[in-house]
């Protein structure tokens, strides 16, 4: 029996075509997963992400244990309120999970982890806390609102939220009595991330939904992520995976001089890979696992889908070292090899075209 | 479920209409394009290509997925609909008409094998 999400009632009722996702009944659309994307891109979305976990660490070592536990580095939270995207590596240096820490004081910290990963991380991160405390937060739903409308529909939406969130930048968040208003997302567009009490997601929801703000589903999430050139974990990276061969050297801080688990690894080894992003040329669509040949060697695509803004096919792949932005590569696609460009992610941010 | 009573259907999803010509027209059906979602690239055999019954002949994409298209029939490939195509999500707004190939029937007596359109309805009801 799959889980059901808070909202789980409120997507049959709106016609969502639910399927299982890391063992939940999720909506993959609503009727049509493009015109779901567009409308991201074009006004204001809303996803129910309730099925990823937040994880309250509360004590004095919090700061400590986050320190140890995350690649990036939780030195750079000095604003309460303020988020930071990380991995959770293992002593390998592969990838157990990637997150979002959200700081409210050194001794309480907010994690939010993928539904996949959501047991795995819980047990990972208890089995280091020692005195701080780890409680998982399943008496919460969250709601991720994008689009370049999202912030105004969702002021719209709950009266005093715009008060409490009107002067928030990019990766901060506020408090909203008790609920977290988040400037983050996972789409390349601007909006919320909501975190409510989950009695309260189906009225929130609907709130929304009359100030015009349109249901979409993981279908959508998926196709606008990767134009973000944003990284999907099981997919584009997982604990076989680098981090610096996944594209994420950026959150990846080995300068500082505090270790953290898979540090020395990561030190210890020149990346043979990188992740890149393919245009394909020819007519046809990148999927994962397909086959590139680049004159330096060969890759693996790890996301490939077709680009609703761009209305062609676009991928992140694991390519040699060696590969640069411009070149041409093939991809085998079935029994054919079709040519694509290299390029560096992100592919669309905020409804414009990058590449 | 979309499902016209006057033409023929194969378990994996096709339809096959006989016109007066002698020639067997396929695409997919209206519950097919319904379960692909949006449907963004169409890969179509080359004319003149020869195919057997059951054989992979083609390929539709949708933003999901690629699913393979199967000749309900065998035959030869006489067209293909460009039309289609260039515009993908035609197959989506209408899937009778937005039809993907055309066959010249080795034997069209095997369009008697295939489902009538009560048949298909519990195919597609089961999935």
């Amino acid at each position: 029996m799959a889980k059901q999400t808070p909202l789980y009632k409120t997507h049959v009722r709106l016609g969502g075509k639910l399927v299982d996702f890391a063992g939940w009944d999720m909506p993959l659309h609503y009727g049509s997963q493009v015109e779901e994307h567009h409308q991201v891109r074009r006004d204001a979305g809303m996803f129910d992400v309730s099925h990823m976990l937040a994880i309250d660490l509360e004590g004095a070592g919090a700061h400590d244990l986050l320190h140890k536990l995350i690649a990036n580095n939780v030195d750079k939270l000095t604003v309460p309120g303020r988020a930071l995207y990380s991995c959770m590596l293992n002593p390998q240096g592969g990838v157990i999970d990637d997150l979002i820490v959200y700081f409210f004081r050194p001794d309480f910290y907010r994690v939010v982890v993928n539904a996949g990963t959501a047991d795995k991380d819980f047990a990972w991160i208890s089995q280091h806390a020692g005195s701080v405390a780890v409680k998982p937060r399943r008496d919460l739903a969250m709601i991720a609102v994008q689009g370049p409308n999202a912030r105004a529909k969702t002021w719209a939406a709950l009266p005093g939220s715009e008060a409490a969130s009107t002067a928030l930048k990019p990766f901060h968040a506020a408090w909203f009595g008790d609920a977290l208003i988040a400037r983050t997302g996972y789409t390349g567009e601007d909006g919320f991330e909501l975190m409510i009490p989950a009695e309260r997601a189906e009225a929130t929801w609907n709130a929304l939904l009359a100030a015009g703000v349109k249901p979409a589903g993981l279908g959508a999430r998926d196709t606008l992520r990767l134009e973000a050139g944003m990284a999907l974990y099981g997919q584009d990276m997982d604990e076989q995976t680098s981090p610096l061969e996944a594209g994420l050297a950026w959150t990846v801080d080995l300068a500082a001089p505090r270790d953290f688990i898979g540090k020395s690894a990561l030190a210890g080894r020149r990346p043979e890979k990188q992740t890149l992003g393919l245009l394909l040329t020819d007519k046809g669509v990148l999927r994962a696992h397909q086959k590139v040949f680049a004159a330096q060697g060969e890759g693996e695509i790890t996301s490939g889908t077709f680009s609703p803004s761009m209305s062609r096919s676009i991928a992140l792949a694991r390519l040699p070292a060696a590969v640069a932005a411009g070149d041409t590569v093939e991809v085998e696609i079935r029994d054919k090899r079709l040519k694509a460009t290299v390029v560096k992610p992100p592919f669309v941010r905020n409804g414009k075209v990058l590449v | 479920m979309n499902i016209p009573a006057d033409l023929k259907y194969a378990q994996s999803h096709e339809w096959a209409r006989l016109a007066d010509d002698g020639l067997v027209t396929v695409g997919i059906s209206d519950h097919a394009q319904e379960a692909l979602g949006d449907i963004v690239f169409l890969e179509l055999p080359q004319v003149g290509r020869k195919v057997a019954a059951g054989e992979e002949c083609a390929v539709v994409e949708s933003v999901k997925a690629a699913s393979d298209i199967y000749a309900p029939i065998g035959g030869e490939v006489v067209a293909v609909n460009q039309a289609a195509a260039d515009a993908p999500e035609s197959v989506n707004q209408d899937a009778y008409a937005a039809w993907l190939f055309k066959l010249k029937p080795d034997n069209a007596a095997e369009l008697d094998k295939l489902l009538d359109a009560a048949a298909y309805a519990k195919v597609a009801a089961e999935g």
